[in-house]
C-alpha cells in the first residue's frame, strides 16, 4: 500500500491548491474526494439534457494571483486577458441599463456625467482602501496571544501602507472601515441604480443587508479579489469556470498529488491527542504525518473528529459559526438567449444585476430574518453559453442566477417554499426580461437545503461560514485557532471555512499549505 | 401603516407547561429558600445565624459553633448538604461522558464508588470540583458548589446522555464524625458495615430509596445519604432518633469548614477562583496550580483542557501552587500576605485556623512559583489581627507541609468502628 | 463690553457639567439656553398641575460619579434611587422578571429554562470583562491615530497595553464583541427567545438599529457601563425626576459663580479670523467670550451655528455625513392610580422597575423594520418605568407618572414631516400595546405627552430626536466621534469646542463628554486640572 504524507479531504479548489502546494513543497498527497469529479462548489455539471453549468460559482473574480503563480497555472491551461473582462450590468425594467465596464467599471455608462465622476471618485478610494486589506487575504491571521516578529512585522506594513495613504484618507479609512455599505452609498452617489448594484454586491452571500452595520466589509472583500492582473474584474475563463478546477486538478496531478474520487472520509482517527490518519466509508484506513481538510470545518469537527476529541468550549465555538445560506442558484435551460430591457448584446455576456435600489435590497433581506423568501429577490445572472456554446445545444441558452434572499431555514419548509420561491424569481425576470418565461425548456432552482446536500456544504453557504466582521480574521473559523492550525496536532484547516473565506480564490487552501510546510506538517 | 403584527396576550393560559410556570413565579416573595430539613433546623436554630448558600438559608451554626466542631470530632454531626448542586446523569454514554468532562479516570470508577474528581475548561482552568457517584453502570450523580448545565448539555453532543440538574428534588445530608456508623447501625441500616471509604450503597427509607456513601468534607468516618426531598423529614427523625444515645448533633457551617480544613480539603471560590466566575484572567487556576494535578491523568481518553494542561506541565507555564501551611503560634492567618525573607510577597492565606485536632496554626495558601514549589525555605505569613480596633502585626515564620493537617484512621478501618 | 472667559451654548447636563468646571478652574463662565428652563434633555417639568415629568431622559445609571463628587451634587440635592427589578411581559400571560437577588435571578430564569438559568453567569462574566475594559475609556480623550504627537501616542499605548492586558481569549472576544448583533451574540449563551429579548433591548435602545444589526452588542456595552453607587450596570431613577440632575448641577454652577440665561437662543456663533469671539442671539444681541463651547450636536453647531466659509471642506463634509437618526419617541402619562397588570402579582417589586412588552426578538427586528421603511413601529418596543412608585415627589399621593420610551419612531414620516395626526397614531400604538396587558389603562390617564422625534428636535434641540447625538456604530466612536480628526472636543474654529454627546464617549445622561471637554480647554489654556478627579479605578 502506498503511503503519504499528507491526506487532503475534499476535492474543492482549495483542497486541490492546498495538495499541489504541498506536494511541489516535496509532500506525498492524496486527495479524497467524496464526489465522483473534483471540483467541489466550482465544477460544471449537466442540469437538464445537453444543458450544462457551472453548479455555485459562476464567475471568476479573485482567484488568488500567488495561487496561479505558484502552481503554473497558466501553463495548466488557464487563460484569462484584459479583453475577457466582463461588465456587470444594472437592469432596469425601464429605459437603458447603468454599466460597469472593465475592472469593476473603469467606465461607467448610463449614467449623468456628475454621477460618473462621483463613481470614479469612489471607485479609486473603494480600490485604495481595499488594497489596505488585500495583503491580509495571504497571509494566516496575527496570532495575538504571541506574535512573532514575522506577525508583527506584517502588521506594521499594513499600518505603513495606512500611514502612506495620507492623513485625511487614512480617517476616512478608519471611518468607514466597519461602516454601512448603503450610508457610504448614500454620502457620494445619488443614481439608485448604481448604488443598488454595489449593495448588492456588498451584501451578496451574506445575511446582511445593505443597511446592517459592517455590510461595506463585503465591498471591500469583493474588490480586495482580482482578475487577469486587475482589482475588482471579473471574467470567465476561456472553457468557462470548468477551466479552473481543470487547471488546478493539472497542477496537483503534475506535481504528484493522487486524486482519488467517490470515496468519503467516514472518520478522522486520533491517537492521543493526534490526528493519525482517516477511517474511509469502505472501512479502509489511509494513515499520513497530516491530515488537511477543505472541507467545511464544523464537518470536518463536529463529524469527522467527533466531539469526544475536542474540548467542550472549542466545540461551542465550532457550533456557533454562523452558516446558514441565504444565496440559492437557479439555472435555466432556454430554447434562446433572453433579452434584458435596455441590455446590448455585449452587456448580455456579462453579469447582470436585478437590485434596482439599496432600498430594493434591504426590503429583500428583511424577510430572511424571519425565515423568510424575498418576495421581490434580487440576483445576478450570467448567460454562460454565450461564452461557451459547447455548454447548451445550438442555439439554445443556459442562465445561472445566484439568487437572494432565501434563507436555508424556511419557515414552511423548502418543500412547499421551492415552487413559490421559484415562481417569485421568474415573475421578476419575466419584468426584467419579457417572454423568458415561455423559453424555458427546464428550471433547476437549488435552495440552501439544495446546496448543502448537493456539495455538503452545511447550511448551503458557499462561504462555509458567513463572512462579517465577527467571523473574519481573527475569528475565523474560530476565535483562538484562525491559522489554519486545529487543537489536534497534525490536522488543518484549508477551506473555504478558514481565512479568509470562500469564492474561488484559493487563498485558505495556498495559506493552509504554508502554514503546513512553516511547521514541517 | 403597517398591519400590526402583534398578538394579542391570552389569558392566564390553559397549557400546563405554561401554567406550572405561571404558578412558580411566587419564588420572589422567599429569596431564601427553606431546604426540605428546614423545619428541623429552624427548630434546633438557637443562634438564629444564617448565610446564603446558593439561594438557601443555611446555618452558620445552630446553638454553639465551637461544639458544633467538636460533634464532628468526638459524637456525630448532622450537617445538610441540600443546597449542593446535583445533576444526574445517566445513559449508555454516561461513563464516556463523564470521562470526557472530569479530570479523573471514570472508567475506573466502579459502579458503588464515589471519587473527588474536578473538570476544566479548554485552557485547562477548573470550573469546579466535586464528587462523582456511580449508582449503576449507566447512572450517576454530581455534585458540585457552582452550578455547570450549559457546560454539561454542551460536552453531552455526540454521547448517548442526558443530564439533568435535581438539586430541589434531591435532600442531601453529611452524618460525619466517629459514631456515626453506630448511628446508621442502629437506625436500621442493615449492611452498613460493608461500606468502606468511597463505597455507596442504597438501603430504603420509608419505601423509597436512599443511597448513603462513605463519603465526607471532615476527614473524619462519615457518611453521606442522598434521598427523595419529600422525604427528608422522616429520615431525619430516624437519624435524630437513633443518634440520641451516641451524641449527635446538627450542626452549621463553621463547624464543617474548620473540619475540612483539618482535612486539608479546599472550597471552591474560597480558596481558588473558578473559571466561569473569573472576571480578572490572572485568577483562573489550572489543577496543578491548586493541587487537584493528581487527578488529571494524561493515559485517559481525551478530556477537556488536556491539551493545556500537559503543554502547561511540559513548557512550565504554572504560575501557583496551592500548599499547606503550618505557622508559628495559634493566631488564625486568615487572608494572610505570605512573604519571603520577609520582604517578598510571594502569596495569600485563604484559610486558616488553629487545628485542635493537630494542635498546630494551620492554614492554606496560595503561592507563586517557585515559592512553595521548590523554593520552600524562609517563608513568613504577615497577620493583622484586630484586636479592640487595633491591628496587631505579626511577622510569623510558616513551613509548607503536607496535607491533610490530620490523618484519622477511623476514616477508613475496615469495619468502621463502634464508638 | 463684557467679554466671558467661556460662553457654553445650551444648558443640557453637559453643558452644565462642562461650564461647572470651567468656572470652578476661575473662568468666568456663561451658559445660554434657548428654552426657559435649563436641563435639555434632563428635565423634570410640571406639564400638568402635581405631575413632574422626566419627559425626556427618565432614568439614571450612566452618570459619572466622578462628576457628581467633583461637583457636590448630592450637596446640591441628587439622588439616585435603584430600580428594584424589571419585566418583559409574555403572550402567554406570564412574564419573565429581572431580580436583583442573584438565586432570585436564575430561579426565574429557571421558570423558563434552567440551562438558560445556569447560563447568566458566564454570560455576566464575558459582559463584565468587556465593562471593565471600556470603563476606562469614559473618562479620556480619544487618541487621534493618524497623529503623531506625543499625547496620542502615549494614549495609542495605553489603549494597546490595556489590549495586551488581556487574555488572548479576551482579546478575541473584544474584537468579536465591537461587531457582532446583540441577537447572534446571546444566541451564544441563551436558547429562550423572552430572555434573549430580554437582555436585547440594551443593544437597542437610543439606536437606529435591529438587535440582528451587527455592532449592537456594542451598544449593551454603552447601556451597562454605568452604576448606582458601585453597583455597575445598576439603573435607577434620579429623585424628583432627571431634572434632579440638572437642578443639583444649576446649583452647583451657581454656588460657583456661574451665570446663566435662559430664553437665549443662539442665532449663531462670531468668527472672526478662524476664532470664535462670541454668540449672537436670535434677537440680534451679541455676547462676547473668550471661548464658545457648544453643547448642541455638531450638525446644530456647524450647519446652523457656525457659518460655511469658517469651516474646511472636508470638516463640512464630514459633519454632514454624520449620522444622527431619530429613532425614538417618548410618552408620558399622568395616571390617577397604579395600573393593574393581572400577569403580575401586586407585591412584585416589578412595579418599581422597568417593564417590557417585547417578548421575542423577531418582534424587536420587525419593529426595525417599520423604522427603516419610515414607518412608526406597529408594535413598538416600549420601555416603560413608574418612577412614582420609588419617588413620591413626582406626583400627588395615589396617583403616578409613568414614563414610556418608544422604538422605533422615525425622524420624517415615508419622507415627509410628522403630522399630528401622525403623532397621535403613534402614541395609539403605544396606548393600545399596554392596554392589552393592563385592562382599563386608558380610564387612569390623567394627563399625557406624546414625543415624535419632531416634538424632541423642536423642545430639546436633538437633532432628529437622537437621543445619543449622533448613532453609536462604530464608525462615529472614539477617533471617529464626531468626526475624525476632530474628535478631541476642538473644532477647526479657534477657540469654539464641543462638548455634547456627539463627542466621545456618547450619549446618555453621563456627563463625561462635558467633563472631558472641559479638560481639553483648561489644558489649552494651561490651565490646572486638580479639582478634576481621575476615573475611578478598575481594579
Amino acid at each position: 500500500m502506498t503511503s503519504f504524507d499528507v491526506i487532503a479531504i475534499g476535492g474543492g479548489h482549495n483542497g486541490l491548491v492546498a495538495a499541489a502546494t504541498l506536494a511541489k513543497a516535496g509532500r506525498k498527497v492524496v486527495v479524497l474526494e467524496a464526489a465522483s469529479a473534483v471540483g467541489g462548489a466550482a465544477r460544471t455539471e449537466e442540469f437538464a439534457p445537453g444543458f450544462r453549468v457551472s453548479a455555485v460559482a459562476h464567475l471568476l473574480n479573485r482567484l488568488h494571483p500567488d495561487v496561479v503563480k505558484t502552481l503554473e497555472l497558466e501553463k495548466h491551461g488557464l487563460q484569462f486577458a484584459r479583453t475577457d473582462f466582463l461588465p456587470s450590468v444594472a437592469l432596469s425594467t425601464g429605459g437603458p441599463a447603468l454599466v460597469l465596464y472593465g475592472a469593476y467599471g473603469e467606465v461607467l455608462t448610463g449614467a449623468s456625467s456628475a454621477e460618473q465622476s462621483a463613481w470614479k471618485e469612489l471607485r479609486a478610494q473603494l480600490l485604495r482602501y481595499a488594497g489596505i486589506l488585500k495583503p491580509f487575504l495571504s497571509r494566516r491571521p496575527p496570532d495575538l496571544a504571541g506574535m512573532s516578529f514575522k506577525e508583527t512585522a506584517a502588521l506594521g506594513q499594513a499600518a505603513l501602507s495606512l500611514k502612506k495613504l495620507g492623513k485625511e484618507d487614512m480617517r476616512d479609512f478608519l471611518r468607514v472601515l466597519l461602516m454601512n455599505v448603503a450610508d457610504l452609498l448614500d454620502e457620494q452617489l445619488a443614481d439608485d441604480r448604481l448604488k443598488g448594484l454595489l449593495a448588492f454586491d456588498a451584501t451578496l452571500g451574506s445575511h446582511l443587508g445593505p443597511r446592517s452595520p459592517t455590510s461595506l466589509l463585503g465591498l471591500y472583500y469583493r474588490l480586495a479579489g482580482e482578475a487577469g492582473g486587475a482589482a475588482g474584474a471579473q471574467l470567465l475563463p476561456r472553457g468557462g469556470m470548468g477551466a479552473v478546477v481543470t487547471a488546478i486538478r493539472a497542477a496537483a496531478e503534475k506535481a504528484g498529488v493522487t486524486i482519488r474520487t467517490s470515496i468519503s472520509v467516514a472518520k478522522i482517527i486520533v491517537e492521543n491527542g493526534r490526528a493519525a490518519g482517516v477511517a474511509l466509508d469502505n472501512s479502509e484506513v489511509l494513515r499520513a504525518r497530516t491530515i488537511v481538510s477543505a472541507i467545511n470545518p464544523a464537518t470536518t469537527l463536529l463529524d469527522l473528529v467527533g466531539p469526544r476529541e475536542i474540548d467542550t468550549g472549542f466545540l461551542r465555538k465550532v457550533k456557533n459559526i454562523r452558516m446558514k445560506g441565504d444565496a440559492a442558484k437557479l439555472h435555466l435551460a432556454l430554447d434562446r438567449p433572453p433579452q434584458f430591457t435596455g441590455a446590448d448584446a455585449a452587456d448580455h455576456k456579462g453579469r447582470l444585476v436585478i437590485a434596482p435600489s439599496p432600498d430594493h435590497v434591504e426590503r429583500a433581506f428583511n424577510p430572511s430574518k424571519y425565515g423568510e423568501f424575498s418576495p421581490e429577490p434580487v440576483m445576478e445572472i450570467t448567460l454562460p453559453s454565450l461564452a461557451d456554446p459547447s455548454l447548451a445545444p445550438s442555439g439554445a441558452c443556459v442562465l445561472s442566477a445566484v439568487v437572494q434572499y432565501a434563507p436555508y431555514q424556511l419557515k414552511d419548509g423548502w418543500n412547499a417554499g421551492k415552487p413559490k420561491l421559484l415562481k417569485a424569481i421568474m415573475a421578476q425576470l419575466e419584468s426584467y426580461a419579457p417572454g423568458i418565461g415561455k423559453t424555458v425548456q427546464h428550471s433547476e432552482l437549488l435552495t440552501p437545503v439544495d446546496i448543502e446536500a448537493r456539495y455538503r456544504i452545511p447550511g448551503g453557504h458557499w462561504h462555509h461560514g458567513e463572512l462579517q466582521a465577527d467571523q473574519m480574521l481573527i475569528s475565523r473559523p474560530v476565535s483562538g485557532w484562525s491559522g489554519y492550525d486545529t487543537p489536534l496536532d497534525g490536522l488543518f484547516l484549508a477551506g473555504a471555512g478558514s481565512h479568509p473565506g470562500g469564492g474561488v480564490s484559493g487563498a485558505p487552501g495556498l495559506n493552509a499549505a504554508r502554514r503546513i510546510i512553516a511547521m514541517k506538517g | 401603516m403597517a398591519q400590526a403584527t402583534r398578538k394579542k396576550p391570552t389569558s392566564k393560559a390553559a397549557d400546563p407547561i405554561v401554567s406550572a410556570r405561571i404558578t412558580a413565579q411566587s419564588h420572589f416573595r422567599t429569596l431564601r429558600f427553606g431546604t426540605p430539613f428546614q423545619p428541623r433546623i429552624d427548630a434546633l436554630a438557637k443562634t438564629q445565624d444564617w448565610y446564603n448558600w446558593a439561594g438557601y438559608r443555611a446555618p452558620y451554626s445552630l446553638w454553639d459553633e465551637e461544639l458544633e466542631y467538636f460533634a464532628i470530632r468526638s459524637q456525630a454531626a448532622l450537617f445538610d448538604i441540600s443546597p449542593m448542586t446535583k445533576y444526574r446523569v445517566e445513559g449508555p454514554g454516561a461513563e464516556a461522558f463523564l470521562d470526557r468532562v472530569t479530570l479523573r479516570d471514570v472508567t475506573k470508577l466502579k459502579p458503588g464508588r464515589v471519587h473527588y474528581t474536578a473538570w476544566c475548561d479548554d485552557e485547562g482552568f477548573v470550573l469546579d470540583d466535586g464528587t462523582l457517584f456511580r449508582l449503576s453502570p449507566t447512572r450517576f450523580r454530581l455534585c458540585s458548589q457552582e452550578r455547570h448545565l450549559p457546560w454539561l448539555l454542551d460536552s453531552a453532543i455526540g454521547f448517548e446522555v442526558t443530564v439533568e440538574e435535581e438539586t430541589e428534588a434531591v435532600a442531601g445530608l453529611a452524618l460525619q464524625g466517629p459514631t456515626s456508623f453506630a448511628v446508621l447501625r442502629d437506625a436500621g441500616f442493615i449492611g452498613i458495615e460493608k461500606l468502606k471509604a468511597f463505597d455507596l450503597a442504597e438501603f430504603e427509607h420509608d419505601g423509597a430509596t436512599l443511597t448513603i456513601s462513605r463519603t465526607g468534607f471532615t476527614g473524619d468516618l462519615g457518611y453521606e445519604l442522598f434521598f427523595s426531598a419529600d422525604q427528608a423529614l422522616s429520615l431525619w427523625d430516624r437519624l435524630m432518633t437513633a443518634g440520641e444515645p451516641r451524641g449527635i448533633r446538627a450542626i452549621g457551617y463553621t463547624a464543617l469548614n474548620r473540619a475540612r480544613l483539618e482535612a486539608g480539603l479546599i472550597v471552591a471560590n474560597a480558596d481558588f477562583t473558578t473559571a466561569e466566575h473569573a472576571i480578572r484572567a490572572d485568577r483562573l487556576r489550572m489543577p496543578d496550580e491548586i493541587g487537584l494535578g493528581f487527578m488529571v491523568d494524561a493515559e485517559k481518553d481525551h478530556f477537556n483542557g488536556r491539551r493545556a494542561i500537559l503543554e502547561a506541565r511540559a513548557r512550565r507555564k504554572l504560575r501557583h501552587v496551592l500548599v499547606g501551611l503550618e505557622i508559628e503560634g495559634n493566631i488564625p492567618a486568615e487572608h494572610a500576605i505570605v512573604y519571603c525573607k520577609k520582604s517578598q510577597e510571594v502569596g495569600l492565606v485563604s484559610a486558616a485556623m488553629w487545628s485542635p485536632m493537630a494542635k498546630r496554626n494551620i492554614a492554606i495558601a496560595s503561592l507563586a512559583r517557585p515559592y512553595g514549589d521548590t523554593m520552600v525555605e524562609d517563608l513568613w505569613v504577615e497577620i493583622y489581627a484586630m484586636r479592640e480596633l487595633q491591628y496587631q502585626k505579626l511577622m510569623k515564620r510558616a513551613k509548607v507541609v503536607q496535607r491533610p493537617f490530620i490523618k484519622l484512621d477511623r476514616r477508613t478501618a475496615n469495619p468502621p468502628a463502634d464508638f | 463690553m463684557k467679554a466671558w472667559d467661556a460662553i457654553i451654548i445650551g444648558g443640557g447636563h453637559n453643558g452644565l457639567v462642562n461650564a461647572c468646571y470651567l468656572q470652578r478652574a476661575g473662568l468666568d463662565v456663561l451658559v445660554v439656553e434657548k428654552n426657559d428652563w435649563v436641563g435639555g434633555a434632563a428635565t423634570s417639568r410640571e406639564l400638568t398641575p402635581g405631575f413632574l415629568y422626566s419627559n425626556c431622559s427618565y432614568v439614571c445609571s450612566l452618570f459619572r460619579p466622578e462628576i457628581m463628587r467633583d461637583l457636590e451634587l448630592p450637596r446640591f440635592g441628587l439622588q439616585v434611587i435603584s430600580y428594584e427589578g424589571g419585566a418583559v411581559f409574555t403572550r402567554d400571560g406570564d412574564y419573565l422578571a429581572n431580580y436583583r437577588d442573584h438565586d432570585a435571578h436564575r430561579r426565574e430564569f429557571a421558570r423558563f429554562s434552567r440551562r438558560d438559568a445556569e447560563a447568566y453567569d458566564r454570560y455576566a462574566r464575558d459582559v463584565t470583562r468587556q465593562c471593565r475594559f471600556i470603563q476606562p475609556l469614559l473618562m479620556r480623550t480619544a487618541p487621534d491615530p493618524t497623529s503623531f504627537r506625543p499625547r496620542d501616542i502615549g494614549e495609542l499605548l495605553y489603549l494597546g497595553k490595556k489590549f495586551a492586558g488581556l487574555s488572548a481569549e479576551e482579546m478575541a472576544l473584544t474584537l468579536r464583541f465591537w461587531t457582532i448583533s446583540i441577537s447572534d451574540f446571546l444566541d451564544e449563551y441563551f436558547e429562550t427567545d423572552v430572555i434573549k429579548a430580554n437582555f436585547a433591548l440594551s443593544g437597542i435602545i437610543g439606536t437606529a438599529l435591529g438587535p440582528m444589526s451587527p455592532g449592537t452588542a456594542y451598544v449593551l456595552l454603552h447601556h451597562y457601563m454605568g452604576e448606582v453607587d458601585g453597583s455597575v450596570g445598576a439603573w435607577g431613577y434620579a429623585r424628583g425626576g432627571m431634572g434632579a440632575v440638572t437642578r443639583a448641577l444649576t446649583a452647583s454652577f451657581k454656588a460657583s459663580g456661574g451665570t446663566i440665561r435662559t430664553g437665549a437662543e443662539v442665532d449663531h456663533v462670531l468668527v472672526g479670523r478662524g476664532k470664535a469671539k462670541g454668540v449672537v442671539l436670535a434677537g440680534g444681541e451679541e455676547i462676547y467670550g473668550k471661548l464658545v463651547v457648544s453643547n448642541a450636536d455638531v450638525k446644530r453647531t456647524f450647519l446652523k451655528l457656525v457659518e460655511e466659509k469658517e469651516l474646511p471642506d472636508i470638516f463640512l463634509r464630514r459633519v454632514k455625513n454624520f449620522k444622527i437618526r431619530g429613532s425614538s419617541g417618548k410618552v408620558n402619562i399622568a395616571l390617577d392610580s397604579l395600573p393593574e397588570f393581572p400577569a403580575l402579582p401586586k407585591d412584585s417589586p416589578v412595579y418599581r422597575g422597568d417593564m417590557h412588552f417585547t417578548d421575542s426578538m423577531e418582534r424587536m427586528e420587525r419593529a426595525y423594520d417599520d423604522w427603516k421603511a419610515g414607518r412608526w413601529s406597529a408594535d413598538p418596543f416600549l420601555d416603560m418605568v413608574i418612577p412614582t412608585t420609588l419617588d413620591p415627589t413626582m406626583a400627588p399621593s395615589g396617583k403616578h407618572f409613568m414614563s414610556c420610551f418608544v422604538q422605533y419612531a422615525p425622524p420624517k414620516v415615508s419622507g415627509r414631516d410628522w403630522t399630528d395626526a401622525d403623532r397621535d397614531g403613534f402614541a395609539e400604538s403605544v396606548i393600545a400595546q399596554i392596554a392589552e396587558y393592563s385592562p382599563g389603562f386608558r380610564d387612569r390617564i390623567v394627563h399625557m405627552e406624546v414625543r415624535t422625534p419632531r416634538e424632541i428636535e423642536a423642545e430639546v434641540g436633538l437633532s432628529e430626536g437622537n437621543i445619543f447625538q449622533g448613532e453609536l456604530t462604530f464608525d462615529q466612536l472614539l477617533f471617529n466621534r464626531p468626526v475624525p480628526g476632530y474628535a478631541q472636543y476642538r473644532s477647526p474654529v479657534g477657540g469654539l469646542y464641543m462638548c455634547g454627546s456627539s463627542t466621545h464617549p456618547g450619549g446618555g445622561v453621563m456627563g463625561a463628554p462635558g467633563r472631558n471637554a472641559a479638560a481639553e480647554i483648561l489644558r489649552d489654556l494651561a490651565k490646572s486640572t486638580s479639582h478634576m478627579s481621575p476615573a475611578h479605578d478598575v481594579i
